[in-house]
C-alpha cells in the first residue's frame, strides 16, 4: 500500500498552485481571478500545514495558515469592493477593459 | 557781551542780511531794492563811526583792544574758533570800508539807474561789504581765510557784472584764478601756523610761534607764504595782472573794490598779522612792494583808457604800503591805506562822472572837460594833489611817511638802497601820470567835439559822494598842519593816527633788533625824514613839471620822446609783455597739460575701460558657448536619453492584469531559472 507523504501533499498543493496562477492570468472575469487568488493562497496554505506535519516545524505551520485564511477572508472582502467599484466605473467587470492606466 | 562787541556783530550782519533780501526778493521791492543795501550800510556805517567816535575822544588809548571768541568746532583735540578783535586798526578800517562803502551806494544810484540786473548789483555791493568786514573783524587766521575767499567771488560777481561783454567775464574769470594763485601760497601759510600752534587764533599764534613752536627757517616761509595771499589780493608784481582787467566792471565797483578797500585787505593782513613776518619774510615784502611801486608806476605812464592809468596807479600806490611795511614802516603804510582808499576812490568816482557823461574811457578823445563838469573837475584835482604828493595834501604825508621809513632803512643796510630809489622815482612817476590824466581830461582844447558837445556835469547822488569824499581827504591829515596844535579843542589831537596805531611786538628778537635798527636812532630818523620829505616834494615837482611842459604848453612832445625812446615805450605799452609771458609759459602750460590729460584720458584710460568691455564681450561669448553646448548639452542629452527609454518602457504599461502578471511569473520563473543554474 502506498504511504502519503510530504511529496504527495506537495504535489497536490502545486497542481492547485498551477490551476489558481492559470485562472489568475486567463480569466477576463474580476471574480473568476479573485477565486484564481484563493486557490494560490489555499495551495500555500496546504503546503504549511504539510511542512507543519512532516518537517520540523511543528505547529508553526498551522498557526500560519489560520491567519492565511483570515487574510484571505479580508482580502476578499477588499477585493470584491474593488470589483463593484471597477463595474460601477466601467459596467463591466472585465479586467482587460479597465485599462485606462496604460501608456 | 561788550558793546564793541555788539555793535561789530549788528554792522557785520546787516550787509549780510541786505544781501540776502535782495538776492531773494530784491526784484518785487519798491526802487528794486537798492534802498535795502543801502540802509544796512549806512547803519554799518553808523555803528562803525560811533566806534570811531568812541575811540577817538573817549578811549584815545593806544593799546584798546576788545576780543571776543566763540567756539565753533568742538572735536576733542581739534577746535576751530571764531571770533572778533577790536583794537584801534579794527574801527579806522572798519571806518573806511563802510564810510567809501556808503558813498558808492549813494553813487550807484545814479549811476547804474536802468541797468537790468539793478537789484543784484546792490546785492553783490551787500555781500561784498559783508566779506569785507569778516576780513577786519576776524582775530583768527580761519575767519580772515573766510572773509579772504567771500570777497574774491564777491570781487568776480561784479567784475564780471555786465557779463554779456566777453572782455568782462574773461576779466573776472582772470582775477578769480589769479587771486586763486596767492589764496594756495595763504592756505598754505595759515595750516603751516595751525599745524606747528594748534589754533588759528593771531594771539595763540603769536604767543606759540613765541615760545618757539616753529625753527626760524619755517617761520619765515610761512610767513612769505602768507604773504602770497597779499600778493594776489592786493594785485603785487608778478600777480598784479588781474586788477587793471577788473576795470572791466562797473565804475563804483572798480571805486570800492579794486581801489579802496579789496585790495587793501592784503595790506591790511600783513598789518593785522604783523609779528608773523620774520626779518627775512620782511625783506622780502619790501621788495615786493617796492618793485611793484617802480613797475607798475611806469606802465601807468602810457596808459590812454583813463581807468588803467587809475588802475595801476592803485597797484603802484598798494606797493608803496607793502614796501613800507617791509621796512618797518608799520604805522606809514597803514596810513598811506587808509588816505589812499579815500583819494583813489574819490578818483575812480571822478572817471565815472567823466566816463558817464561822455561814454568813452579814451583820455586823448576828451579834454576841456573843465567848464562843463566844474564839480567834477575840482574833487578829481584834489585827489590828484593828493596822489602826486602835494605838500598839504594826505597822499604828501602818508607817503612822505613811507620814503622816511625806506630811507630810515636804507641809512640801517646800505645795501638795500634800492628800497628808497625805486619808490622815489615811483613816486615822480605818480605825479607825472596822475597830472597827464588831469591835463588831458580837463584842460586844453576839447578833442572830440561831439563828445564835448553832450557832456554834462554828472547828477547830485554822483557828485555828493565826490564831495565828502574831497572833504575828507583834505580833512583827514589836517592835524598834521604846523600850527594845527596850538588849535583850541582839537589841538590835542595833532598826530592821532600816528598816537593810536603802533607796531605790535615783535616776536623775534631778530626782528626786534631790526626794528630798533630802524626806527631807534632819533637823529637818524630826523634826518630821514627831512631828506625824504625835500626829495619827495622834488621829485613830485618834476613830475607835475613835466606833464605841464608835455600835455600842457606842449612845449615838449610825447610823441617825439616816445619814438626816440621807442624801445622802452614798446615795452611800457605792452606791460612788460607780463601777459604774453603768462600767455606763453603759465596757460600754454596748463593747455598743453590738459590736452596731454585729455589724450591719456582719451587714450589708456579708455583704451583699458573699452578694453576690459571687449574682453568681457569675449569671456561673456566663451562662458555662452560652454552654455549652451556643454552644460545645456547635458541636460538636453539625459533629457533625450530619458525620453528614448521613456517612450520604448511605456509599452510595458499595456494596462492588462493579464500581462503584469504574465511579466510577474516570467520574472519569478527567471530568477529561479538563474539560481538553478548558478
Amino acid at each position: 500500500m502506498i504511504t502519503v507523504g510530504l511529496y504527495h501533499f506537495l504535489v497536490v498543493s502545486a497542481l492547485l498552485f498551477s490551476f489558481g496562477l492559470y485562472a489568475v492570468m486567463t480569466r477576463r472575469n474580476a471574480i473568476g481571478v479573485l477565486l484564481g487568488v484563493e486557490l494560490i493562497l489555499n495551495s500555500a496554505n496546504l503546503n504549511f500545514v504539510a511542512f507543519a506535519r512532516y518537517g520540523i516545524f511543528s505547529m508553526d505551520g498551522q498557526l500560519f495558515a489560520l491567519f492565511v485564511i483570515i487574510l484571505a477572508a479580508a482580502e476578499a472582502a477588499i477585493a470584491l469592493a474593488i470589483v463593484l467599484n471597477i463595474f460601477n466605473n466601467f459596467r463591466s467587470i472585465n479586467v482587460d477593459e479597465a485599462d485606462s492606466l496604460r501608456y | 557781551m561788550n558793546t564793541i562787541i555788539l555793535y561789530s556783530l549788528i554792522l557785520l550782519f546787516l550787509p549780510l542780511a541786505a544781501f540776502a533780501i535782495n538776492i531773494l526778493v530784491g526784484k518785487r521791492l519798491p526802487r528794486k531794492g537798492d534802498w535795502v543795501s543801502l540802509s544796512a550800510i549806512l547803519i554799518s556805517f553808523s555803528f562803525a563811526l560811533s566806534m570811531f567816535a568812541y575811540m577817538l575822544f573817549i578811549r584815545y588809548d593806544p593799546d584798546f583792544s576788545v576780543e571776543w571768541r566763540w567756539l565753533w568746532i568742538d572735536l576733542g583735540d581739534f577746535v576751530i574758533e571764531l571770533g572778533i578783535l577790536v583794537d584801534n586798526l579794527t574801527i579806522m578800517m572798519l571806518l573806511v570800508v563802510t564810510l567809501v562803502s556808503s558813498l558808492i551806494h549813494i553813487y550807484s544810484i545814479s549811476y547804474m539807474k536802468d541797468d537790468p540786473r539793478y537789484n543784484r548789483y546792490f546785492a553783490y555791493l551787500s555781500l561784498f561789504s559783508f566779506s569785507m568786514l569778516i576780513i577786519v573783524l576776524s582775530n583768527n587766521l580761519f575767519g580772515l581765510y573766510i572773509g579772504w575767499e567771500l570777497v574774491g567771488i564777491s570781487s568776480y560777481l561784479l567784475i564780471g557784472f555786465w557779463f554779456e561783454k566777453d572782455s568782462a567775464s574773461d576779466a573776472g574769470k582772470k582775477a578769480f584764478i589769479t587771486n586763486r594763485v596767492g589764496d594756495f601760497g595763504f592756505f598754505i601759510g595759515v595750516l603751516l601756523f595751525f599745524t606747528a600752534v594748534g589754533s588759528f587764533n593771531y594771539g595763540d599764534i603769536i604767543a606759540g610761534v613765541d615760545a618757539g613752536a616753529m625753527s626760524d627757517g619755517l617761520f619765515t616761509a610761512a610767513g612769505i607764504a602768507l604773504f602770497m595771499g597779499a600778493v594776489g589780493k592786493s594785485a603785487q608784481v608778478p600777480l598784479h595782472i588781474w586788477l587793471p582787467d577788473a576795470m572791466e566792471g562797473p565804475t563804483p565797483v572798480s571805486a570800492l573794490i579794486h581801489a579802496a578797500t579789496m585790495v587793501a585787505a592784503g595790506v591790511y593782513m600783513v598789518g593785522r598779522i604783523y609779528p608773523l613776518f620774520s626779518p627775512g619774510a620782511l625783506l622780502f615784502i619790501a621788495y615786493v612792494g617796492a618793485i611793484t611801486a617802480f613797475v607798475t608806476a611806469t606802465i601807468a605812464v602810457v596808459r590812454k583808457d583813463i581807468k588803467r592809468v587809475l588802475a595801476y596807479s592803485t597797484v603802484s600806490q598798494l606797493g608803496f604800503m607793502i614796501l613800507a611795511l617791509g621796512v618797518g614802516g608799520y604805522v606809514s603804510g597803514l596810513w598811506h591805506l587808509t588816505t589812499h582808499a579815500f583819494f583813489k576812490a574819490l578818483l575812480f568816482l571822478g572817471a565815472g562822472s567823466v566816463i558817464h557823461a561822455a561814454h568813452t574811457n579814451d583820455m586823448f578823445r576828451m579834454g576841456g572837460f573843465k567848464k562843463k563838469m566844474p564839480v567834477t573837475f575840482w574833487t578829481f584835482l584834489i585827489a590828484t594833489l593828493a596822489i602826486s604828493g602835494v605838500p598839504g595834501f594826505s597822499g604828501f604825508f602818508s607817503k612822505d611817511a613811507i620814503l622816511a621809513s625806506a630811507l630810515e632803512f636804507s641809512f640801517a643796510h646800505p645795501g638795500h638802497i634800492m628800497l628808497f630809489i625805486l619808490p622815489l622815482i615811483a613816486a615822480g612817476l605818480t605825479a607825472f601820470y596822475m597830472f597827464r590824466a588831469l591835463f588831458l581830461t580837463f584842460y586844453g582844447e576839447p578833442q572830440d567835439k561831439e563828445i564835448y558837445s553832450h557832456i554834462h556835469e554828472s547828477p547830485g547822488s554822483m557828485t555828493i559822494p565826490m564831495v565828502i569824499l574831497a572833504t575828507i581827504t583834505i580833512l583827514i591829515t589836517f592835524d598834521q598842519w604846523r600850527g594845527f596844535e596850538y588849535l583850541p579843542l582839537v589841538g590835542e589831537y595833532a598826530g592821532w593816527f600816528q598816537h593810536l596805531i603802533h607796531e605790535p611786538a615783535a616776536i623775534f628778537t631778530g626782528a626786534a633788533a631790526m626794528a630798533e635798527s630802524v626806527v631807534g636812532h632819533g637823529a637818524s630818523e630826523e634826518t630821514a625824514h627831512t631828506i625824504a620829505m625835500w626829495l619827495s616834494i622834488f621829485v613830485a615837482g618834476v613830475g607835475i613839471l613835466l606833464a605841464y611842459l608835455f600835455y600842457l604848453k606842449k612845449s615838449l612832445s610825447a610823441e617825439k620822446v616816445s619814438k626816440s625812446l621807442s624801445s622802452i615805450y614798446t615795452l611800457l605799452r605792452n606791460k612788460y609783455y607780463f601777459d604774453e609771458f603768462y600767455g606763453a609759459t603759465v596757460i600754454r602750460g596748463v593747455l598743453g597739460l590738459s590736452k596731454a590729460s585729455a589724450k591719456f584720458d582719451d587714450t589708456v584710460i579708455d583704451g583699458a575701460v573699452n578694453g576690459t568691455a571687449t574682453i568681457t564681450i569675449w569671456l561673456s561669448k566663451a562662458s555662452r558657448w560652454f552654455d549652451d553646448h556643454i552644460v545645456d548639452g547635458a541636460v538636453n542629452g539625459t533629457a533625450t536619453v530619458t525620453t528614448f527609454f521613456g517612450t520604448r518602457l511605456r509599452r510595458l504599461q499595456t494596462g492588462t492584469v493579464e500581462n503584469y502578471v504574465s511579466f510577474l511569473v516570467v520574472g519569478i520563473l527567471v530568477f529561479f531559472i538563474f539560481q538553478a543554474i548558478f
